[in-house]
């Protein structure tokens, strides 16, 4: 499925910049190919929040008018990009897939919208997503749910589902999503396509609608590694306007996708393998398999506090989540109900604004942060969140990468956990843990399962270890052939 | 009334702090523009915005505390969370349980040191303006408008412990504190412009009594003035209950300028859960002792100080209220130099004090000279006020001045023989005064006096007179 | 911990500003009970002298220079806001008064 167009044309993002700086083909004509591939599936996929026709040609004929200037037109030179619906552009709705943005046009770029721009990547479209990014499966949509290519039954995973399926489906190369507790990895095993999510701090926050401040990260989605890597690349870095991204350049990764693992050591998650479906299981041994042909020597390792991690992560973020969501309030922007006083206001304009899932969290933090039970909830959420790092350090003082499932299942059924959020929560199990660390984490399609939908396995590595992961992702999708 | 009974208060002071830009955005931090002009995507806080904090507001956050001789140490930010539509975010930034700076005191002009328990950071509200119904007042408004300028401007709160025991005392912290602010060049400290704000713990127990009693926390203070009569109010409100066996309740009561009481503030919401959390958008703040040793030489002489050096050099006590004035006014260099240029430092002091508070200062020649012509008797008290006003708005020569006035200086001569002429005439009064009769001095001054129109020194006209006496007629 | 009761779910939407129907308080008790249930085993784990980690990075100190940039215009800032009067934000009448 992944590149929906074959005949020799180029496909991924690496390719098809090379192309477009080289002048071998037209961002414009790079556009429209895929706009055309996203005329014949969206109705039936619904990736998108809203297609950037316009724009995107106007970016597109400005890319071209650099290379025929003779002007760099950037490392993404005409690559077609979706952004997650959580992402700030300049006059165009950023929704959240929520109502309660209903009009609302940031009045600012986010800062990876900038990057991206100025790397020469033409902006297609928002893609559809988990109301504020809570969810796994992009159901709590407010504009209905997004499919997962390989059956559209199936969900794609989420939060970031649409960016996943876009990807997927071959509308882009390249889409970037938001990861605060799997939300990038998990669609992107879902739907059989890379998914990194960056330590925290590399990339800025700035413009990202927050979650979970201390856990969220965006990342990119893409077809191959090098295509995240070129991806990564460009958008990470220090950021003046994120008091919590790090001062340093961003990690040269597209060189070092070739070195190999040879003598690398890779600690495979005991407790994450626990509970996993079979197929998925046997595809994480087959991984293992593929990195030690490749030269890598893989054995087990324990984490103990794996097993505390997701209902740490979700004291965590639902207590973060319900501050940063205390902002839609009916006053500067977005949608309101009036009420007789401001009060009442407030609690129409909340109660018509946010979905189920939302209202769940923010119910669920307000309470694991208020008087009395502070201590017994977040405090306590925040002291397991030290001894997932502790577990985490011991872990890489023999090992420089873990190996783990992504998710413990392939893509479910449409509605099959809808009115279960304990049984929704319990799917980002695998992926939870890196966000606690603020380490950096990435899925690699690895193979399909009995049902014949994609499985992903995901390596993880300790905080600015960008370079070793990328380089054994890479290793671990040629061992996939 | 009240007698038996002691005051409690602690007051917690919230100054803006005199930055170009606010505490986490790059916009301008200016009072009085035309509503929601310098507001951007941080200070409003729209989604996907970030705050970064401003170094020079931490810096003079740190120049606040150790001028209260805080100690400063690492500190972090935290979210108070509650819904209000001055709120852009719904949450305050505010330092909560691990504040800049810790423990430190003030001293007041009389000596006495009120103990400083925490200064810490934080953001200010926008403005709400409500319209309809109440007059401008929030209750009975028909809606209200919001202004969000002021959001996120820089804010100190300085929390005291309840080392107060009157409201004359709670007076004298304020000012003090107003000072010390605009000394040290934190803040410019106007509680009408709403660039100080103060709330006062007030509690009363009977004297001697160790304990605490229940405090109520008062709101809406706007000038040192309202303070002391809120103070009054409630100190008398406080003890009547408790003299009429009811109990203090502890809330939060709103003074009321134009009615001179205090009211409940309660209103049917629940209690608020400000359900603070570490603020995760922003990073640890741990100023090193480099810094902190750089801000501290920074200092400039603060009030307490410069009274110090002042009742030195004037050769008075450091309490003594023309020293507290001086110095609040800003004159103590002045009257420093005039001293030190050979004036009289009494008169330097007073003259100061009395006629220059509140004035732009002269210069120092010629408040120097001002006061060799008043000293040396050939200005009366009354005549160098009146230059001292002109040399003030005009900025001339006090001789000048002094001589248009018609304040002509009488030649001691002129005045010497007057004074003689004087005793030539009423022989009968010389002879008693020089007999013993003291108090006939003033009987030769008036005449003197009236010789010269008034002219004549007082002081000058007596040292003659004692000079004839020892010199016999 | 104790469960989570209706009264408790009925005072987290006061606190949280939602106003949610019966039927909403009914489900998400049941709902917020069980995801309670499940952080037991966090809320009852034995953390004696394991610090808090409120954020995964050691960075302090983040500092910007105090220098005045652009402002937004305030007429795109009020162009988004569901109701405006004379420059600024208007709201429904406020009951009470700041904390």
């Amino acid at each position: 499925m992944t590149g929906g167009r074959r005949e020799g044309r180029a496909v991924t993002a690496v390719e098809i910049a090379a192309d477009v700086r080289g002048g071998r083909r037209s961002a414009r004509e790079v556009l429209d190919e895929h706009l055309a591939a996203i005329s014949a599936r969206e109705e039936e996929l619904h990736a998108f929040n809203l297609v950037l026709a316009g724009e995107a040609r106007a970016a597109a004929g400005e890319v071209d008018r650099r290379v025929a200037a003779g002007e760099d037109p950037g490392p993404l030179a005409g690559v077609p990009v979706a952004l997650k619906d959580n992402l700030c552009t300049r006059g165009v709705p950023t929704t959240c897939s929520s109502r309660i943005l209903d009009g609302w046009r940031p009045p600012y770029d986010a800062t990876v919208v900038t990057r991206l721009r100025q790397a020469g990547a033409v902006i297609v479209g928002k893609t559809n997503m988990d109301e504020f990014a809570m969810g796994s499966s992009t159901e709590n949509s407010a504009f209905g749910p997004t499919h997962n290519p390989h059956d559209v039954t199936r969900v794609p995973g989420g939060s970031s589902g649409g960016s996943a399926a876009a990807v997927a489906a071959g509308f882009v190369p390249l889409a970037l999503g938001s990861d605060t507790g799997g939300s990038i990895r998990q669609p992107a095993a879902l739907c059989g396509v890379v998914g990194v999510k960056p330590t925290y701090g590399l990339v800025s926050r700035y413009g990202l609608v927050a979650f979970a401040s201390s856990l969220d990260q965006v990342g990119p989605l893409a077809s191959t590694v090098a295509d995240a890597a070129l991806a990564l690349e460009a958008l990470a870095g220090h950021d003046r306007a994120d008091s919590t991204s790090i001062p340093q350049l961003a990690p040269a990764l597209t060189a070092v996708l070739e070195e190999g693992v040879d003598g690398l050591r890779v600690g495979l998650i005991r407790e994450l393998l626990d509970g996993v479906d079979p197929d998925v299981g046997a595809r994480v041994s087959a991984a293992a398999a593929g990195l030690e042909a490749a030269g890598a020597k893989v054995d087990e390792v324990s984490l103990p506090s794996a097993g505390l991690g997701l209902s740490a992560y979700y004291l965590i973020a639902t207590a973060e989540a319900s501050s940063n969501l205390a902002r839609f309030d009916g006053v500067r922007y977005g949608l309101r109900v009036e009420g007789d006083d401001v009060t009442a206001m407030y609690g129409r304009t909340r109660a018509a604004g946010f979905g189920a899932e939302v209202k769940r969290r923010i119910m669920l933090g307000t309470y694991a942060l208020s008087a009395g039970y502070y201590d017994a909830y977040y405090g306590q959420a925040q002291r397991v969140r030290t001894l997932m790092i502790r577990d985490f350090e011991a872990a890489y003082e023999a090992y420089d990468l873990l190996l783990a499932p992504t998710t413990p299942t392939t893509a479910f059924a449409l509605g099959a956990k809808a009115g279960d959020p304990l049984a929704m929560y319990l799917s980002d199990v695998c992926t939870i843990p890196s966000n606690m660390a603020g380490h950096p984490a990435v899925s690699v399609p690895y193979g399909v399962g009995e049902d014949g939908l994609p499985v992903g396995v995901q390596l993880l590595a300790p905080a600015l270890g960008e370079p070793t992961l990328f380089r054994a992702a890479a290793a671990l999708e040629r061992s996939r052939a | 009334m009240t007698a038996g009974w002691e005051m409690v208060v602690g007051l917690e002071v919230h100054t803006e702090l005199a930055t170009a830009t606010k505490l986490f955005c790059s916009c301008r931090n200016a009072f009085g523009d035309e509503p929601n002009t310098n507001i951007c995507a941080v200070c409003l806080g729209l989604p996907g915005s970030l705050p970064v904090l401003n170094r020079q507001a931490v810096e003079l956050a740190m120049r606040v505390g150790l001028a209260l001789h805080c100690r400063v140490e690492p500190s972090i930010f935290h979210r108070k969370n509650y819904f209000y539509p001055d709120m852009p975010k719904d949450y305050q930034i505010s330092q909560y349980d691990q504040p800049v700076n810790v423990g430190g005191w003030l001293e007041l002009p009389d000596g006495s040191r009120v103990g400083i328990t925490r200064a810490h950071m934080e953001e200010d509200t926008g403005k709400t303006t409500h319209v309809g119904g109440g007059g401008g007042r929030i209750h009975g408004a028909d809606h209200s408008l919001v202004d969000y300028n002021r959001a996120g401007v820089p804010l100190v709160e300085i929390v005291s412990e309840p080392d107060i025991r009157s409201a004359d005392q709670a007076k004298a912290y304020v000012n003090e504190l107003r000072a010390i602010l605009v000394a040290i060049g934190a803040s410019d400290a106007r509680m009408e412009e709403g660039s100080l704000r103060v709330d006062a713990n007030v509690s009363v127990r009977r004297a001697g009594a160790t304990a605490y009693g229940t405090r109520a926390e008062i709101k809406n203070l706007n000038s040192v003035r309202s303070l002391g009569r809120a103070l009054e109010y409630e100190l008398r409100r406080q003890v009547d209950r408790l003299e009429a066996g009811e109990e203090v309740v502890q809330e939060t009561r709103h003074w009321n300028e134009d009615e001179g009481r205090t009211s409940s503030m309660r209103s049917k919401e629940e209690a608020y859960d400000y359900r603070y959390f570490p603020e995760p958008d922003l990073v640890p703040l741990a100023p090193s002792e480099e810094w902190q040793g750089e801000v501290r030489s920074g200092l400039p002489a603060l009030p307490a100080e410069r009274r110090a050096t002042l009742a030195r050099a004037a050769g008075v006590a450091a309490s003594e209220p023309a020293v507290g004035i001086a110095v609040a006014q800003g004159l103590d260099g002045l009257v420093a130099a005039a001293v030190e240029a050979g004036a009289d430092s009494r008169l330097a002091l007073n003259r100061a004090a009395n006629e220059l508070a509140n004035r732009s200062a002269p210069d120092v020649a010629a408040f120097t000279k001002l006061l060799h012509m008043e000293g040396h008797g050939r200005l009366t008290a009354t005549q160098a006020k009146a230059v001292l006003a002109e040399v003030v708005t005009s900025g001339g020569d006090p001789e000048d001045i002094a001589k248009a006035k018609g304040f002509e200086a009488l030649g001691d001569d002129v005045v010497a023989a007057a004074v003689d002429q004087a005793i030539a005439a009423h022989p009968g009064e010389w002879e008693r005064y020089a007999g013993g009769e003291t108090k006939l001095a003033g009987f030769f001054v008036g005449k003197v006096m009236a010789a010269t129109r008034g002219k004549a020194d007082g002081r000058a006209v007596t040292a003659l007179l004692q000079e004839r006496l020892a010199s016999g007629p | 911990m104790a469960g989570i009761s209706r009264d408790d779910v009925v005072h987290v939407a006061r606190l949280a500003r939602l106003d949610l129907t019966d039927e909403e308080l009914d489900r998400f008790t049941g709902q917020l009970a069980a995801v309670l249930e499940h952080a037991a085993d966090v809320a009852a784990l034995d953390t004696a002298g394991v610090p808090p980690t409120a954020h995964p990075l050691p960075l302090a100190n983040v500092l910007r220079d105090d220098v005045p940039g652009a402002s937004l215009d305030r007429d795109e800032v009020l162009s988004q806001a569901p109701a405006v009067e004379d420059g600024r934000f208007r709201v429904p009448r406020i009951l009470g008064e700041a904390p």
